[in-house]
C-alpha cells in the first residue's frame, strides 16, 4: 500500500525556556486515520510539544519555538489554540475541562449549540434565540455513537464516573466538523483498566473514521496495542520512531530511560552498612496526587536507598508520609522502635531529618534570614541554640550560636550569599536547597530523607548537592533515602533503587542493573510480562 | 541623593509625608494660637494611652492570623477587669492591679474561645475577626444591663440596676499611671512617665516573648506555616497562643486607657477601638504578617500626633469643628492604603 501523504507533519521543531532547550529538532509526520503513541519520560519534551501544535500563548511568550508544523503540506504556526481549533486538531487535556453542573449534552455542544430562532430576534436579533434543545441532543447523541460508548446524554458531569467525563470530553472535540487530528494527554492515567480498554477501542473506531489521533501515555502495553507508530522522546529529541509492529514494551521502555552511558558503579562493592535502620512495613498515605497504597521496604544503617518512579506514582508520598505530613497509616520503624505517623515532632524527635521536594512552599521561611533557615528545626526539636537566663525560667535565642551554625554551613556548602542574615528568597535555587539540606544536616538527623533534591537547579548547583549528601553518609554514616525523578541521579549515588508504580513498589534494583529493567519497572510491565511468560 | 533615595524607600513614603504632616502642623500651630507644649503633651498622653492596644496587635500579625480586628474581645475582658474590681471596691493602685488580675484570665478564656474560631476560618481572619468584634461587644452590651453589679458609682440612678454607659474613675484609679513620677515642665507640659513606663515593660515582654522558642515558632508560623508543620510545630497551637496574647494585651491595653481617660466606657465604645489601633500599627510600617515594636512605637506617635494635632490647628484656621471628620477619614483611609499594600514592610 503506498504512503499516503501525511496529515501533520513537525519538521524540526525546538523550542527552549530561559536558555534551557526542551525540544531538539523533533521531526515525526502523522498520517491520516493513524495512530501515533507518543512516549517518554517526565520532563522529556511531550507536554511541550503539544502546547506548541496547539498555539498555546505559553509558548509565544517564552519567545517562540524553531522548525516549522505543517499541515497538509502547508505551513502553518497558530497564535491562539482557537486557530488550531478552525484548522481541525481538537485535544483532550490530562485534566478535565467540563462544567459540573451542566449535563452531558450541554459540555459537549458548548458554545456550539444549536439556535431556535423565535420572534424576539425580529426585533432584537439573533441574540434572542434560544438553545434548540432536541438538535443539542441529537448531535450529543450521534457525537457519543461515534465513538462507541454507552453515555448517558441528560447526566450532570458532577454525578459521573471519571470514565465518562473523559468519553464526554473526546465526544466535544469529535463533534466539530471538521476535526481531523486529535490530541489525548494522557486520557488513560485516571481509568480503571476495563475503562481504558473501552477508551482505546473508541480511538480505534475514530481511527477506522479517518481522524488521526497523537496518543500520549505511560502505560507502554496500551500504546503498542493501539498506535501504528510509536515516537519515543528522550530529553528533547526523538531518539525513536518505529511502527507498532514488533515492537516490544521492553523495547519501548529501554528507548525511554536508556542513555549512551553505561553506569559504572566501581564503589558498590566495597560498600558497607550495618543493622537495619529503617523498616516500613504496608505504608499508605494519603497525598494527592501522590498516593502511596502498600508499600513495605527496609534499609541497612548507613546505606543510601534511591526511590524512583514517574510522576503520580506515590514515590514522593513515602517520605512526607512517613514524615508525619500526610495522613497515613501501616508500620514504620527505626530501629526497632516504631515512629508514630501523622506526627511529625515525633518522627524529626526520633532522629530523621526531610528535605522537602517543595522548596519554597515547605523547605523555606522564605521572608527570613538565612540563620532562621538553618537553626530553626533544631531549635523546635532539639533545644539548642537557645541561652538561658534567670535560672533557665527564661530560655532566649542565641542569635551568636545561630549565626555561627549558619556560618558553617554556608562555608561547608559553599552556599552563596552575602551574609547569614539575608533573606532565603533572595538566594538562587540551587542555593535554596543547600539551605535545605544544612537545616537538616543541622538537626544530626540518623536518618535522612531527601526528597527531590536536584529538581529544578542548575548542573554545576546539582552535582554540589549529590557530592555533599555522598560525603555527608561517608562522614557521619547517616542512612540517606533518596527520591528522584532522575534516574540517572539515583543510579549515580543510591546503593539499592526502589521503582514505586501506582502506589506500590514495582521492584527493587541493584543501582548498575539494566536501564530497560528500571523502565519496565516504571511503565508498569513486570507483572504483564511476567503473566504473558 | 541616592542614600536619602534608599532611606525614603527603607523608611516608607507615606510615614514620610505623615512626618512632614505632623511637623508642619508643630511649626504652623503658634501662629493659630495653639500652645506647643500643650500639643506636645496631649501627643504623648494620647501615646501611652493607646500603645498598648496596638502593641496588642503585634502577636497576631506574627502568627499569620492578619491585623486584630477583634481587639474588642480582649477591651471585653479589660472592661471585665475594671467593672468587676470596681464592684469589689478596690481602689488606687490595688484597683488598678486587681482589674489588671481580673482580666487576664477573662482574656485567656475568651481569647482561647477566640482562637479556636480563628483556627476554623484560616486566610478569612480579618473579616471574621471583625464580626466577632462586633457580636461580642453587642452581646455584653445586654450583659452590662444583667450582670448583678451593685456599686452605686457604676448603676444607673433610676432603677438602681445595670450599668451606665459611662462610669467615672474618680476616687479609684483615674490617672493612677499618668501620675507615678510624672515630670511637670512651665505652664502646660507634663510627661506622663508612669504610663509611658508601663508601655515599655509591656512591649519588652513581648519582645522577650518573640525571642524565646515559642516565639520563634509562633513567628515562623506566620511566615510559612507549612515549613513550621514539617518542622514539629502545630500551627494552630501557635495561633491560639498569639489570640490568647493579643486578646489579653488588648485587655490590659483598654485598662490603661481608662486610667489615663479616666472614665470606663461600656455599651457601644469598644465597637470601633480596634480601628485606630490597626491604622496606628500600619502606619507605623507594619504589614499584614510582619510588625515590630518600632513600628508600634513609630506608628503610635505619628498617628496619635496627627489625631492630636490636626483638628486643634485647622479648627482654629477654619473656626469649624472638624476633628471628628478628619479622624475617620485619617485612620480608615490609612486602613485602606494599608491594606492594598499589604505585602511590603518597611523597618
Amino acid at each position: 500500500m503506498p504512503k499516503p501523504p501525511p496529515l501533520l507533519s513537525l519538521k524540526h521543531i525546538s523550542k527552549s525556556f530561559y536558555g534551557n532547550a526542551v525540544l531538539e529538532d523533533v521531526s515525526f509526520d502523522v498520517g491520516p486515520g493513524e495512530i501515533v503513541g507518543l512516549v517518554g519520560e517526565n520532563g522529556a519534551g511531550k507536554t511541550t510539544l503539544m502546547r506548541i501544535l496547539f498555539g498555546m500563548p505559553v509558548i509565544a511568550e517564552t519567545g517562540g519555538y524553531g522548525g516549522q508544523i505543517e499541515l497538509d503540506g502547508a505551513p502553518v504556526s497558530f497564535k491562539t489554540p482557537f486557530d488550531a481549533l478552525d484548522a481541525g486538531i481538537g485535544m483532550v487535556h490530562q485534566e478535565f475541562s467540563l462544567i459540573p453542573g451542566f449535563t452531558t449534552t450541554e459540555n459537549i455542544v458548548l458554545n456550539r449549540e444549536p439556535m431556535k430562532a423565535n420572534l424576539a430576534c425580529e426585533v432584537f436579533g439573533d441574540r434572542m434565540s434560544v438553545l434548540d434543545r432536541a438538535t443539542m441532543r441529537s448531535v450529543a447523541e450521534k457525537a457519543i455513537d461515534r465513538l462507541g460508548v454507552k453515555l448517558d446524554p441528560e447526566t450532570l458531569v458532577s454525578e459521573m464516573p471519571v470514565g465518562h467525563k473523559q468519553f464526554t470530553e473526546i465526544a466535544r472535540e469529535i463533534i466539530r466538523e471538521n476535526v481531523r487530528l486529535l490530541v489525548l494527554d494522557e486520557p488513560t492515567a485516571v481509568l480503571t483498566e476495563s475503562e481504558a480498554e473501552i477508551l482505546l477501542e473508541a480511538l480505534r473506531r475514530l481511527a477506522a473514521q479517518g481522524i488521526s489521533i497523537i496518543f500520549i501515555s505511560h502505560r507502554l502495553h496500551e500504546i503498542t496495542k493501539v498506535a501504528d507508530t510509536i515516537v519515543v522522546l528522550r530529553d528533547g529529541k526523538v531518539v525513536k520512531s518505529a511502527p507498532s509492529e514488533g515492537t516490544s514494551v521492553r523495547d519501548i521502555a529501554a528507548w525511554m530511560v536508556g542513555r549512551s552511558v553505561e553506569t559504572k558503579r566501581p564503589d558498590l562493592a566495597s560498600r558497607t552498612f550495618g543493622e537495619e535502620a529503617l523498616r516500613v512495613e504496608r505504608l499508605w498515605v494519603d497525598m494527592p496526587g501522590e498516593t502511596v497504597r502498600d508499600v513495605s521496604f527496609s534499609v541497612r544503617s548507613g546505606e543510601i536507598f534511591g526511590i524512583g518512579g514517574l510522576a503520580g506514582q506515590g514515590k514522593l508520598g513515602v517520605p512526607n508520609g512517613i514524615m508525619g505530613l500526610y495522613a497515613g497509616g501501616g508500620s514504620v520503624t527505626l530501629h526497632g522502635k516504631p515512629v508514630p505517623l501523622n506526627d511529625p515532632k515525633a518522627a524529626l524527635a526520633m532522629g530523621m531529618a526531610f528535605v522537602s521536594e517543595d522548596r519554597r512552599g515547605v523547605g523555606l521561611l522564605l521572608d527570613e534570614s538565612l540563620e532562621w533557615n538553618i537553626g530553626f528545626t533544631a531549635m523546635q526539636i532539639r533545644g539548642e541554640y537557645l541561652k538561658r537566663y534567670l535560672g533557665g525560667l527564661l530560655k532566649l535565642r542565641d542569635e551568636a550560636g545561630l549565626r555561627k551554625l549558619a556560618e558553617e554551613y554556608i562555608e561547608l556548602l559553599s552556599i552563596k550569599c552575602t551574609s547569614p542574615k539575608q533573606f532565603a528568597k533572595e538566594l538562587s535555587g540551587g542555593n535554596q536547597q543547600k539551605i535545605c539540606l544544612a537545616k537538616a544536616f543541622a538537626m544530626q538527623p540518623d536518618l535522612l530523607f531527601v526528597s527531590e533534591p536536584t529538581r529544578g537547579i542548575d548542573v554545576g548547583a546539582k552535582e554540589l548537592v549529590l557530592k555533599s549528601l555522598r560525603h555527608y553518609n561517608r562522614d557521619n554514616g547517616t542512612t540517606i533515602v533518596m527520591v528522584s525523578s532522575e534516574l540517572e541521579e539515583l543510579r549515580s549515588i543510591c546503593d539499592r533503587v526502589a521503582i514505586v508504580d501506582e502506589g506500590r513498589i514495582a521492584g527493587i534494583l541493584p543501582p548498575d542493573a539494566d536501564i530497560a529493567e528500571f523502565g519496565l519497572l516504571m511503565a508498569g510491565e513486570v507483572k504483564e510480562e511476567a503473566a504473558r511468560a | 541623593m541616592r542614600k536619602i533615595k534608599e532611606f525614603a524607600a527603607d523608611f516608607g513614603w507615606p510615614r514620610i509625608i505623615i512626618f512632614l504632616f505632623l511637623v508642619s502642623l508643630f511649626i504652623v500651630a503658634p501662629f493659630v494660637g495653639v500652645s506647643i507644649s500643650r500639643s506636645l503633651s496631649d501627643t504623648l498622653n494620647r501615646f501611652g494611652q493607646n500603645a498598648i492596644l496596638v502593641l496588642a496587635l503585634v502577636p497576631m500579625v506574627q502568627s499569620g492570623c492578619g491585623l486584630n480586628f477583634g481587639l474588642p474581645v480582649g477591651i471585653i475582658a479589660g472592661l471585665l477587669g475594671s467593672t468587676i474590681a470596681m464592684q469589689l471596691g478596690l481602689t488606687g493602685w490595688l484597683g488598678f492591679i486587681g482589674a489588671v488580675a481580673i482580666c487576664v484570665p477573662f482574656g485567656l478564656l475568651l481569647g482561647w474561645l477566640y482562637g479556636q474560631l480563628l483556627n476554623k476560618v484560616k486566610g478569612e481572619e480579618m473579616t471574621i475577626a471583625m464580626y466577632v468584634g462586633f457580636s461580642i461587644v453587642t452581646f455584653f452590651s445586654i450583659l452590662w444591663l444583667l450582670l448583678p453589679y451593685s456599686n452605686p458609682a457604676m448603676i444607673w440612678g433610676y432603677g438602681g440596676a445595670g450599668l451606665r454607659t459611662t462610669i467615672t474613675l474618680d476616687n479609684y484609679w483615674s490617672k493612677i499611671l499618668n501620675d507615678f513620677l510624672a515630670v511637670r515642665i512651665g505652664s502646660g507640659f507634663v510627661f506622663p512617665t508612669g504610663m509611658i513606663l508601663f508601655f515599655a515593660l509591656c512591649a519588652f515582654f513581648v519582645y522577650l516573648f518573640f525571642r524565646t522558642k515559642t516565639g520563634t515558632a509562633m513567628t515562623a508560623v506566620g511566615s510559612n506555616p507549612d515549613f513550621a508543620r514539617a518542622g514539629g510545630v502545630s500551627s494552630d497551637k501557635m495561633r491560639t497562643v498569639s489570640v490568647m496574647l493579643s486578646t489579653v494585651l488588648g485587655g490590659v491595653g483598654i485598662l490603661v486607657y481608662q486610667q489615663s481617660f479616666g472614665f470606663i466606657q461600656l455599651y457601644q465604645a469598644p465597637l470601633y477601638m480596634a480601628f485606630p489601633a490597626v491604622a496606628a500599627l500600619l502606619i507605623g510600617g507594619a504589614s499584614v504578617n510582619k510588625a515590630s515594636m518600632i513600628n508600634v512605637v513609630v506608628g503610635t506617635l505619628l498617628f496619635q500626633g496627627i489625631l492630636t494635632m490636626t483638628p486643634s490647628v485647622i479648627n482654629s484656621i477654619l473656626q469649624t469643628d472638624m476633628s471628628e471628620v478628619i479622624r475617620i477619614v485619617l485612620s480608615n483611609g490609612m486602613i485602606l492604603y494599608a491594606l492594598t499594600r499589604k505585602t511590603k514592610v518597611s523597618k
